[in-house]
């Protein structure tokens, strides 16, 4: 649920960049696969890499909290990017993040790798990785090999080690995973694992902290850059207090003709499509870190289900300062709903 | 009516051309002087960060294994989380040229030079298969004339110096047909929680061998080059000062002139102003023309030199920065400002009919002399007050503005006090009316001696720094690299292998082999040294015990470089723990310029039995010079080791020092402009005196003085004045050179570079001052000699 792998791939690949206009619905663009409508996942080998498609990313976020009770973020990606349709490991390029959000201050780090060297990669059964970062499946049995994952990453200043265990099942996006982006079609296939509980242990400058809470992995690929007019995105994984979830987001455009989307999810883990301008997001507080001018609070309202809440940013200074810079974090949820989420924006450079 | 005004004011220029055209040029040269200065300063400071910025100064770490490291070493080290990437340098042959190819990952690799050349289209290309390879235009030439369509595909980077190329790790490895890897770069901060990337067994880590030494020495050259900015400030300044002060005196009688046919005060002074801002607009826009003429003249060696010192290629084109020229122009304006406001409030002082009274205006500025005499004096002694006990840079640099400002403001009360006590010398009335006539003329003359002696001063202190700065630098490379070849190997066992090829041809082989260590809490490299001449020869001891080399080889002592004494207050005789259980006696201290880091030398044998495990990469040939780059040919071939493994100590002295006199090419050249600069503001001064002077003249001439007399007198007045100046500069310039060396240097680095004198350059500048004075004079006088009696008799009729 990204957008800087496409901005990646835009700035790494000019000509198609120069040819996105044209990228509309079912347009096969370099000879890379195009989702389609009416597609069914097929796991686990939806879980593995797509390399017919040219982005595909595994996103993870969490909400942790210490035993004093003091909130943490974490994010977990791997971006994988083809140069060309080939599907070789060779021609992939991979690209991970990492962050550990506190109160106080906000950590991250950034990976790059090529394909074929064995530097990075998803294995099997299921090991996304990339040096010593990697979400992998401890799954047993017969179940879901995302039911059960290990998660670790490493920084300069911080590292994690967590357990993820999901007590919900997977929720496609969209239309059974066709996941549209603009109205002039853009779409992904798109789906996510928003029940996970989580225990683990941070590794902090300050000392090692015992943390448990809620995590959100999502799973996207295409090979559909933006449209031609959209300047960047926000995104909101919301856990609310009665156990309902949310997934919005709005892609804003140049034209002022955003487009906005998301996922109700119950607690049951039934999901409901909104359609493009029926959730209502608007920023309340800008906040400046490095140097831009960021939106960290904001209201979400979205009457069908009684819903007006307004979110804040544990850390306004969630700034991920990467190849391709954007905003990340945890929020917190207070108004007609309480919970906590994670907050993305890209775009405002 | 103002039209009517503005035009008599400028009919003056109409009727004066020469005058106008000194103005106008002495304006011009003033801000080109200080616009070229401040544009090749931003220029070379833009190209240092650029060079920093863009390779490591220091260098970085790397791992090698005994067996040779590969891409699965590379891979196996970052799954476990450390952050190293591949490197694969060899000797790439095309034809019968050899090209020096780099191979890197761009996707784990630290930021290299060249890459920011490559799009990013480039750089998937980089990844291909097909690769792409990044070198020099000339390179690429060579390059593609050899593969044709087969090779890699060859991409011009202006950034890549001539004869090297830089690939993708795979594409090296094909092309240079090698399985293993030169070395895996460390990334200077590891991740958070691993164990010490030198505990991972099986590997050896070679520190960095970095440029951090030299790129001291060049942010002392920067910083020296700042301080010749703040210089040719100065001295444009008085230039300034001097033309427009000049100006208007000779308009004097214009001026009384127009008020005594009712033009009102102050719509003459405004109109005079407005005049001068026009004047003074477009000669700083014709300066600022000739100052990015200066500059793109000179840029070039500026560029030479960082290209030498970094191998990182700093555009040797100028880029218009509106930043140096909007404050060349404000230079120019404020000079002028303030030079002709001085010049309006006489203006606005002067009586309506008053006369031409030069030598009641010379009285009433005896006064102005006092005070001179004491501000200069109070600015000097502030200087010598700041050398002393002032600390920080910018107390260096106040003591170095209050030095030059102090002294330039002293030297009129000064000449006009030796001028005092001459006058009682001559017994002849011819030689007493030449003195005092002289003492008449230094009010006027003034400014422009103050911007002659500052650009003398300039030239003796720029010279003495840079001279010592010179030799200072061949005496450190003498020390460094005392033997005539050094070959760093990957592998200890790569090393004796070729310590035993070279055994037939050399007389020794030293090792260089040192070790990290934490001593009073400061990080500093122990070497151990075998005992040889190269080190009882050449090492420059500051202070040393009678038998240091024999305790040194029998490790019953330790030697310790400058800095680190100065900062520990370390003495031969202390005792020093190079280890907890260690202690050694200082026998000696030894200077080494340009490195900031401490540094301790010991005996090899027992520094390595308390340090075990270290690799021996590095070794010292000595041989006999003239067989030192045939030896290194061979070595480099037969190893395949890239070039900079092996150092063959006479190319790099012979680099270093044409470096280094380029960086004398771009001294010298400003240090002449000023010199020009300062005596056209003199043959300006003289001109106008000599027009003004005739009043003077006529009486003298009267009394049966031949005009070629009085220009002979006149032509040994001007020679006198600038052989005074010059005397006077010396002292001032060697002050110059000793804040720069001994009190910016320590404030900004730490350590003291020694001062050097070179009389003869005194000497030759001194015969510079002279000509430039001959030719100041040589227009006015040959005007006098000229001059028609008619002229000289209508004084008596005019003035009078």
């Amino acid at each position: 649920m990204n957008v800087k792998i496409l901005l990646l791939l835009i700035g790494l690949l000019p000509s198609i960049a120069s040819a996105q206009g044209f990228a509309g619905l079912g347009t096969e663009v370099d000879g890379f696969a195009i989702p389609e409508r009416g597609t069914n996942f097929t796991f686990p080998q939806d879980h593995a890499a797509h390399p017919d498609f040219r982005i595909e990313w595994w996103y993870l976020t969490a909400n942790l909290t210490d035993g004093a009770g003091r909130d943490y973020g974490v994010q977990w990606t791997l971006f994988r990017s083809a140069s060309q349709p080939t599907g070789l490991p060779e021609d992939q390029l991979w690209m991970g993040h990492a962050a550990v959000t506190t109160e106080d201050t906000h950590y991250h780090a950034e990976r790059l790798a090529r394909g074929a060297t064995g530097q990075a990669g998803i294995s099997q059964p299921l090991n996304a990785f990339i040096d010593d970062w990697s979400l992998a499946s401890v799954a047993s049995g017969n179940k879901d090999l995302l039911s059960a994952i290990e998660l670790t990453a490493r920084g300069a200043e911080f590292a994690y080690r967590l357990n993820l265990t999901a007590d919900g099942p997977l929720v496609a996006h969209g239309d059974q995973g066709y996941s549209i982006k603009s109205s002039s079609g853009q779409a992904s296939y798109y789906y996510s694992q928003p029940f996970y509980a989580v225990s683990g242990t941070l590794n902090l400058p300050d000392g090692d902290i015992d943390v448990t809470g809620t995590a959100w992995l999502d799973r996207e690929w295409s090979s559909q850059p933006l449209a031609s007019d959209q300047s960047g995105w926000d995104w909101f994984s919301l856990n609310l207090d009665s156990g309902d979830k949310l997934m919005a987001f709005r892609l804003r455009s140049t034209s002022g003709d955003d487009y906005t989307s998301g996922t109700w999810i119950t607690a049951d883990g039934t999901p409901t499509a909104i359609d493009n301008g029926t959730i209502e997001l608007s920023p309340i507080i800008q906040t400046t870190t490095h140097g831009r001018e960021v939106p960290t609070s904001w209201s979400v309202k979205l009457p069908e289900k009684d819903l007006d809440i307004t979110v804040e940013a544990v850390q306004p200074d969630a700034w991920m300062d990467t190849l391709f810079p954007y905003w990340e974090g945890p929020i917190r949820i207070t108004g007609s709903h309480g919970g906590r989420g994670y907050l993305e924006m890209t775009g405002y450079n | 009516m103002n039209r009517v005004i503005f035009s008599a004011l400028l009919s003056h220029w109409l009727r004066h051309k020469v005058q106008f055209v000194t103005l106008f040029l002495g304006l011009a040269l003033a801000t080109a002087l200080w616009s070229g200065v401040q544009s090749i300063n931003a220029q070379a400071r833009t190209s240092y960060d650029d060079a920093a910025g863009s390779i490591g100064q220091r260098g970085y770490d790397k791992l090698v294994s005994e067996n040779g490291v590969s891409l699965d070493d590379f891979v196996r080290l970052r799954r476990m989380g450390y952050l190293v990437s591949p490197e694969l340098e060899g000797l790439l042959a095309v034809g019968a040229d050899r090209v020096q190819l780099t191979g890197f990952d761009p996707l784990t690799s630290p930021p290299r030079v060249g890459m920011a050349s490559l799009d990013e289209q480039g750089l998937f290309a980089f990844l291909s298969d097909q690769g792409l390879v990044l070198a020099s235009p000339e390179t690429v030439k060579t390059l593609t004339a050899f593969w044709g369509d087969d090779g890699p595909i060859v991409q011009v980077s202006a950034e890549v110096p001539i004869g090297q190329a830089l690939t993708d790790v795979t594409t090296a490895q094909s092309l240079l047909n090698a399985e293993y890897l030169s070395a895996l770069v460390i990334a200077p901060d590891q991740p958070f929680g691993l164990p010490p990337i030198t505990d991972l067994d099986g590997y050896a880590v070679i520190p960095a061998q970095g440029t951090g030494d030299l790129a001291q020495l060049t942010d002392s050259f920067h910083l020296n080059l700042t301080a010749f900015g703040l210089l040719s400030f100065a001295v444009g300044l008085f230039i300034v000062q001097s033309a427009i002060g000049l100006a208007f005196e000779q308009r004097r009688s214009t001026f009384r002139t127009l008020r005594a046919m009712g033009i009102g005060l102050k719509r003459l002074v405004t109109l005079l102003a407005v005049e001068l801002g026009l004047i003074a607009l477009l000669a700083g826009l014709v300066g600022i023309v000739l100052g990015y003429g200066i500059a793109a003249a000179l840029l070039p060696g500026v560029a030479g030199t960082l290209r030498g010192l970094y191998g990182a290629a700093v555009s040797g084109d100028l880029s218009f920065d509106p930043v140096w020229a909007i404050s060349g122009l404000a230079m120019t304006m404020a000079g002028a400002a303030v030079a002709g406001a001085q010049a309006l409030w006489r203006v606005v002082r002067m009586p309506i009919l008053a006369p031409a009274l030069p030598r009641a205006w010379a009285m009433s500025s005896a006064r102005t002399l006092r005070l001179q005499a004491f501000a200069g004096l109070g600015l000097l002694g502030f200087s010598g007050i700041l050398a002393i006990w002032g600390s920080g840079l910018i107390a260096g640099f106040a003591c170095l503005a209050s030095l030059l400002i102090g002294a330039a403001i002293v030297l009129p009360p000064i000449t006009n006090a030796v001028l005092k006590m001459a006058g009682k010398l001559p017994r002849s009335p011819l030689g007493q009316w030449t003195v005092a006539d002289t003492r008449q003329q230094v009010p006027a003359l003034s400014l422009a001696l103050m911007a002659l002696l500052l650009a003398l001063s300039a030239n003796v202190g720029v010279a003495t720094m840079v001279g010592s700065f010179r030799a200072t630098f061949v005496g450190w490379l003498d020390q460094r690299l005392a033997a005539e070849i050094y070959v760093t190997a990957r592998t200890p066992q790569e090393a004796e292998d070729i310590r035993r090829f070279a055994a037939p041809r050399t007389t020794a082989a030293l090792p260089i082999w040192s070790v990290e260590a934490t001593l009073l809490e400061q990080n500093v490299d122990i070497y151990g040294i075998i005992d040889h001449p190269t080190y009882r020869d050449n090492w420059p001891l500051l202070q040393a015990t009678e038998d240091v080399w024999d305790e040194i080889s029998t490790g019953q002592g330790v030697l310790v470089n400058e800095q680190f004494a100065r900062r520990n207050g370390i003495t031969v005789g202390n005792t020093l723990s190079v280890t907890d259980t260690w202690p050694l006696p200082v026998v000696g201290i030894y200077s080494d310029y340009g490195n900031p880091h401490g540094q301790l030398i010991t005996a090899l044998a027992p520094l390595e039995s308390r340090f075990p495990n270290r690799p021996k990469l590095r070794y010292a040939y000595r041989i006999a010079p003239d067989q030192a780059g045939e030896l290194a040919r061979d070595i480099r071939e037969k190893f395949n080791l890239p070039a900079s493994a092996v150092v063959n100590q006479s190319d790099v002295k012979k680099m270093s020092l044409r470096v280094f006199d380029q960086t004398f090419l771009v001294t010298g050249a400003l240090n002449f402009l000023t010199l020009g600069v300062a005596s056209f503001a003199l043959l300006t001064s003289l001109l106008t005196l000599s027009t003004m002077r005739l009043p003077q003249l006529a009486p003298v001439w009267s009394l049966g003085i031949t005009t070629k007399a009085l220009s002979k007198i006149e032509s040994w007045r001007s020679l006198a004045l600038a052989v005074f100046t010059w005397i006077l500069s010396i002292p001032v310039g060697l002050a110059l050179a000793w804040v720069l060396l001994s009190i910016v240097n320590v404030e900004a680095f730490g350590w003291k570079l020694p001062m050097y004198l070179f009389p003869t350059d005194w000497f030759r500048l001194g015969v510079l001052a002279v000509l430039a004075a001959a030719v100041a004079c040589f227009w006015p006088i040959y005007r006098l000699r000229r001059l028609p009696s008619a002229q000289l008799l209508r004084v008596f009729s005019n003035e009078r």
